[in-house]
């Protein structure tokens, strides 16, 4: 039977109809699609045109667009294109990855705070508003610059490119949790005093399987929207700190640290001053409209479509 | 009232004392040590005269020990000595700390104007021109990476157009006040910008909801001016949610200061944390983060204050 157009349709259906209407967040969503090509068709230009990112050329430096290297060569004499690649999929890894860590963290502070109260609520909170207080790019500043052999680690772990790039995912997530954790609070606060919450209670339901079964679906939909909003602002974190010299060492290259000597470079040779900066904003900017377009999406008070 | 400041303040204290140890640890895991500078300047000291100078300096003590020595002199203003500038950390400070409020205040008062103007625009007429144009902005700011910014304002307003110096406080030799408000145009401009995005969504965001109350239509329905309802009756209460957000960015400005200053070369706190950090002048980013979270400590506390003032609903 063909379903008429007053049919019930599923949850999913109905939001995603909605994220359509929502003209910024499908932008968003083809700009997003188109970066991430972008950044893994380093892999064929890798492998099977054998260009390789960290091969220097003195000869080459500066070089301007020519067949094969469509953007020139850097200050290093190194492909602009897959190093803007390469740098992509770094800068995306660290912004899914430390978006995940840290907001676990969150849901997991904020979940417990909102569950329990009392007490526990108390210093969970205490502790959060306190590191919201604190002015965050410093920490990582102070964070970024810990010599990781003092707390351990090897010497060649200590001066590796995943020590970097662990580092950084690390740092972010232990200061990036916040926000979610405050969100989660509320919410759960919200949904622990609904009826079928008490009635799961009273049956006996122990905490652990009380958040993970009847708190936690239930409080999907801002956790979702809170994570995606968070992921533009770790990527704008690594940027920031990969430039400053404190997050993803090269030759590992990320769009941060593209712009290392873009300082001295932008008289000389602007374009490598301009692309991958140009590339993390549109990256933020796509990011933070998906969110948009996903609270859009899925607030029920948003009109009915058809 | 009384009761509530002194709560705050106590609790503001406390979670400066944890702070202080906290980036007093992380500090030390710092790479290198505050003797390294003095062994490689001499070349013929033993094992045994490191061992001993690291006892005059203490520094084999345990952590809580040196920590709570550093916090007793810390107490009674004595904050050390920077190695990089051979100068009491609090002489290095307090001229750093001009630079910066300056910065930080001139670009706070244009984001909030900047801000209002555009926000209340927007939410007259949700979801037309002036709204789609106004949250394109408000996004763009919040979306770019401040430092990245700053360099695009060097490369067209320093390098290409040459109408504005790239970095600096004044021209050397050339004191005057015009001199140093062409010097701060780029820096401030920048930090304003990457301000005004946020601030202009919660601007918006609360002006919508103040719009559709009550106390609006009943201003609408007494016959009052649109200009009237919209800046006296509805501003008012809108502006109650958006002056916390304002005093609680403290700290994300403080953040976009020190990428300002180290990138334009201002002399301010941010470039004077960052720098001592590269430069392992210990004592200096100590204090200095420790400045800057004091500071952002009490303008929360005033964001607090401002709340109860505005809304005589909430008492404290």
């Amino acid at each position: 039977m063909k379903a008429s157009p007053d049919a019930a349709i599923g949850i999913w259906t109905l939001r995603w109809r909605r994220f359509r209407t929502h003209r910024t967040g499908m932008a968003s969503l083809f700009i997003l699609s188109a970066l991430v090509l972008f950044v893994l068709a380093a892999f064929p230009m890798q492998y099977v045109l054998g260009i390789d990112p960290d091969v220097t050329d003195l000869f080459a430096r500066f070089d301007p667009p020519e067949p094969g290297h469509p953007l020139g060569m850097d200050e290093a004499g190194r492909d602009v294109l897959i190093r803007l690649m390469i740098g992509g999929q770094i800068s995306l890894l660290v912004g899914l990855l430390a978006t995940l860590v840290g907001g676990a963290i969150g849901v997991a502070v904020g979940v417990i705070a909102g569950y329990f109260g009392g007490k526990i609520d108390g210093v969970l909170m205490r502790v959060t508003d306190g590191m919201i207080a604190l002015p965050l790019l410093p920490l990582l500043i102070v964070l970024g610059a810990i010599d990781l052999t003092k707390l351990g680690f090897g010497q060649d772990f200590a001066r590796s490119g995943a020590a970097g790039f662990w580092r950084i995912v690390v740092i972010i997530s232990i200061v990036d949790w916040t926000a979610i954790a405050r969100l989660v609070r509320a919410a759960t606060m919200q949904i622990r005093e609904r009826d079928y919450v008490r009635a799961a209670r009273a049956s006996g339901g122990r905490a652990g399987y009380m958040m993970a079964t009847h708190i936690l679906p239930n409080i999907a939909t801002p956790i979702i929207v809170s994570f995606t909003l968070t992921v533009g602002r770790v990527i704008l974190f690594e940027s920031v700190l990969s430039f400053l010299g404190f997050g993803v060492v090269p030759p590992t290259p990320s769009w941060g640290n593209m712009l290392n000597n873009a300082q001295e470079l932008v008289a000389t040779a602007p374009a490598l001053a301009v692309y991958p900066g140009l590339l993390i904003f549109v990256t933020v900017i796509a990011v933070n409209f998906l969110g948009d377009g996903l609270q859009h999406a899925f607030d029920p008070r948003s009109e009915r479509t058809k | 009232m009384g009761r509530f400041i002194l709560r705050r303040s106590l609790q503001a204290f406390l979670v400066l004392l944890v702070m202080s140890f906290v980036i007093y640890t992380l500090i030390g895991l710092m790479p290198g040590d505050p003797l390294d500078v003095m062994i490689a300047s001499n070349p013929g000291a033993t094992p045994e005269v490191v061992a001993r100078l690291r006892a005059i300096y203490g520094l084999d003590q345990p952590l809580m020990l040196r920590y709570a020595h550093w916090l007793w002199a810390a107490v009674q203003g004595d904050l050390g000595f920077s190695r990089t500038h051979s100068q009491p950390v609090l002489e290095v400070l307090a001229p750093a700390l001009w630079t910066t409020c300056k910065l930080m205040l001139i670009s706070f008062v244009i984001s909030v104007i900047l801000s209002l103007v555009l926000g209340i625009a927007a939410a007259l007429k949700p979801g037309g021109l002036v709204d789609g144009f106004v949250s394109l902005f408000a996004f763009a700011g919040i979306s770019v990476p401040v430092f990245w910014l700053a360099l695009m304002m060097i490369l067209v307003f320093a390098v290409k157009l040459h109408w504005l110096p790239a970095s600096g406080i004044s021209n050397i030799g050339d004191g005057s006040f015009m001199d140093h408000a062409r010097h701060l145009i780029m820096p401030v401009a920048t930090l304003a910008l990457a301000n005004t995005g946020g601030f202009t969504r919660f601007v918006r965001a609360s002006m919508i909801e103040t719009l559709r109350m009550d106390h609006v239509r009943t201003a609408r329905a007494k016959g009052n001016s649109e200009g009237r309802v919209v800046l006296v009756h509805a501003l008012r209460n809108a502006m109650i949610p958006v002056v916390t957000v304002m005093a609680l960015s403290f700290g994300t400005l403080f953040s976009g200061a020190l990428l300002t200053e180290t990138m334009f070369a201002q002399p301010g706190m941010g470039k004077m944390i960052y720098d001592s950090i590269l430069s392992n002048d210990f004592n200096l980013a100590l204090s200095g983060l420790l400045f800057a979270t004091l500071v952002t400590l009490a303008s929360n506390l005033l964001a607090d204050l401002a709340y109860s003032w505005l809304d005589p609903r909430i008492t404290l």
